[in-house]
């Protein structure tokens, strides 16, 4: 920083400067959530809100339908599939799990390694 | 108790693999002394148990606090798939809770996210010799060859510590059990899930009585779940559930059957103009725990610990500050989900001071009575035998001084969820991702 700056800085501040500096204060979290939107135009207006709740609660959930299995075993082209409503709340995910996709869970037969 | 002003916390132990891959088995799930503080029980993400006692050497001379080592370990729960709702149950141990004892073995409670059970240890140190009928090795005996009747006798062997499911409390929950709480009674203890509360009898398995119930009738209307409940440590016919809200009901069971309706509730008001999208989020209870003399209730949320008076209901009569810095990052804090991070706290033995974590693996210490905070550190670095942990300091802004760490440098992924303190002594666990740390207070 120049000498002749630093001169001006020890002065008083007007009262433009003032009314600058307050502006700037913003809460923070208001400040996140300007960049938040910024960043996700589309974010729901409802602040934290059902849609993270219907989440939580639907976690652990794997979609097996055997019907829709068969269909895409057959591999039919140009198949519709039915389109999810734009009100339909439930998340489903976007691909048609198979038994293949679902993780054969087994329990760990590993002993835990704070015993160790 | 010695449960006076801390100055300093020594490294005592520290448990689990060195190595930074982390196996997802082996993420601590819960951490929990039991009555006495003489046994150290872990859950982990793989449904294993480890349980560790505190060896009690040089009880006169205090400064050589004993170590704990381990005591017993077994599979608690096993992962499940619920093929007729085409869900995944995971084996995760969500919380420990200990029975009070009251013959030699000892009991506790684990939950996963759906199944409740009741765990016998027991030790097992002699064994009977001279049978009449076998063979040492098992085998029967010719009976054309017994000629004489003895009497079989206990022989000492080898220690055997032996865990058995006693109980299993399963099927009552249409959500993920997020607590459980033993009465005060000995005969009863409550199980939350993200909608209901049910309670259970310890002797009973096929049936549990619902006694909150906050689903509403169209799950488009959903705007609140149940985060945490607890009992009241003296009074049977109180709980505690706090809510994704950030308020607080305190029930009385002898009011109704269904405590639907709260007898108080613990709220503070929100100034509407500070309100943004995060607001809700981060107001959302993690966990609740009572007092030890059960006339307080301590809350944890995103930011903040707060310390509520069971007489007043429109505020907390203490708040402290965990990382307060983090306010002014929400916004990446959301995108990487860590916003969601369910901390836990816990009270020391007299109620003077509570802890909590926090991330890169720092945890905090809020002293109530001496107006005293301090940071510390759970890392392999910091540990040799005894060595005394530096209070540390996180630079929000600004110029950093020396031996300070900038917000930015924080590892996210390093976050301290579960901790526990000794209920008679200053002796805490501190748990990393898959390591346990136990720290005591130096004793000069």
């Amino acid at each position: 920083m120049s000498g002749d700056n630093e001169e001006t800085q020890t002065t008083e501040n007007t009262p433009m400067d003032e009314k600058q500096v307050q502006d700037k204060v913003i809460s923070p979290e208001k400040s996140e959530e300007a960049k938040l939107k910024a960043r996700y135009p589309n974010l729901g207006n409802k602040p934290g809100g059902s849609d993270l709740l219907r989440k939580r609660l639907q976690k652990g959930q794997k979609y097996f339908d055997s019907g829709d299995y068969n269909m895409a075993k057959a591999k039919i082209k140009n198949k519709q599939l039915p389109t999810a409503a734009p009100e339909k709340t439930e998340i489903t995910g976007d691909h048609i799990p198979t038994p293949q996709d679902l993780p054969q869970r087994k329990p760990s037969l590993v002993a835990s390694k704070l015993a160790g | 108790i010695m449960c006076g002003p801390v100055r300093d916390w020594c490294f005592s132990q520290v448990k689990g693999a060195i190595d930074d891959d982390v196996a997802e088995a082996d993420i601590i799930s819960t951490v929990e002394f039991n009555h006495t503080g003489e046994l150290l029980a872990t859950g982990d993400k793989g449904g294993r148990v480890v349980i560790f006692q505190q060896e009690i050497e040089n009880k006169n001379l205090p400064q050589f606090r004993s170590e704990y080592n381990v005591y017993s370990t077994f599979q608690s729960h096993e992962p499940e798939f619920d093929y007729l709702k085409s869900l995944e149950i995971e084996e995760k141990i969500n919380k420990i809770r200990w029975l009070p004892q009251k013959n030699a073995a000892q009991f506790l409670l684990s939950t996963n996210d759906k199944t409740i059970k009741l765990w016998k240890i027991s030790e097992r140190d002699k064994r009977p010799e001279g049978y009449n009928l076998k063979e040492e090795d098992g085998r029967y005996k010719d009976p054309n060859t017994i000629t004489s009747l003895r009497v079989p006798v206990l022989i000492p062997m080898d220690l055997m510590v032996e865990a058995s499911p006693r109980r299993v409390f399963a099927n009552a929950h249409t959500y993920h059990i997020n607590s459980i709480s033993v009465n005060s009674d000995d005969e009863t203890y409550l199980s939350a899930d993200d909608l209901r509360i049910n309670l259970w009898h310890l002797e009973i398995t096929d049936r549990s009585f619902n006694i909150v119930d906050i689903k509403p009738a169209n799950m488009e209307e959903l705007t609140e779940v149940i985060t945490a409940a607890e009992f009241h440590p003296h009074q049977c016919n109180t709980f505690v559930y706090s809510s994704s809200k950030g308020t607080l009901r305190l029930c009385d069971m002898r009011a109704s059957a269904l405590c639907d309706k709260h007898s108080k509730l613990f709220e503070e008001p929100e100034d509407p103009s500070n309100r943004s999208f995060f607001s809700e989020i981060i107001s959302s209870i993690s966990d609740v725990k009572f007092s030890h003399n059960g006339r307080y209730m301590m809350t944890r949320d995103y930011l903040s610990v707060k310390i509520w008076d069971l007489n007043m209901e429109n505020r907390p009569v203490e708040t402290y500050q965990v990382h307060e810095y983090l306010r002014s990052k929400l916004c990446s804090l959301y995108e990487n989900d860590c916003i969601f991070d369910k901390f836990e706290c816990c009270w020391n033995g007299n109620d003077s001071v509570v802890m909590t974590g926090s991330y890169n693996n720092f945890f905090r210490m809020f002293d109530r009575g001496q107006r005293r905070d301090v940071t510390l550190e759970a890392s392999r670095e910091n540990s040799k035998p005894m060595q005394v942990l530096k209070p540390r300091k996180v630079c929000a802004g600004g110029k950093r001084k020396k031996d300070e760490i900038s917000v930015d440098s924080l590892d996210f992924n390093k976050k301290i969820l579960h901790t526990a303190w000794h209920p008679q002594d200053n002796i805490i666990a501190v748990a990393t991702t898959n390591n346990l740390y136990i720290f005591q207070d130096k004793v000069n």
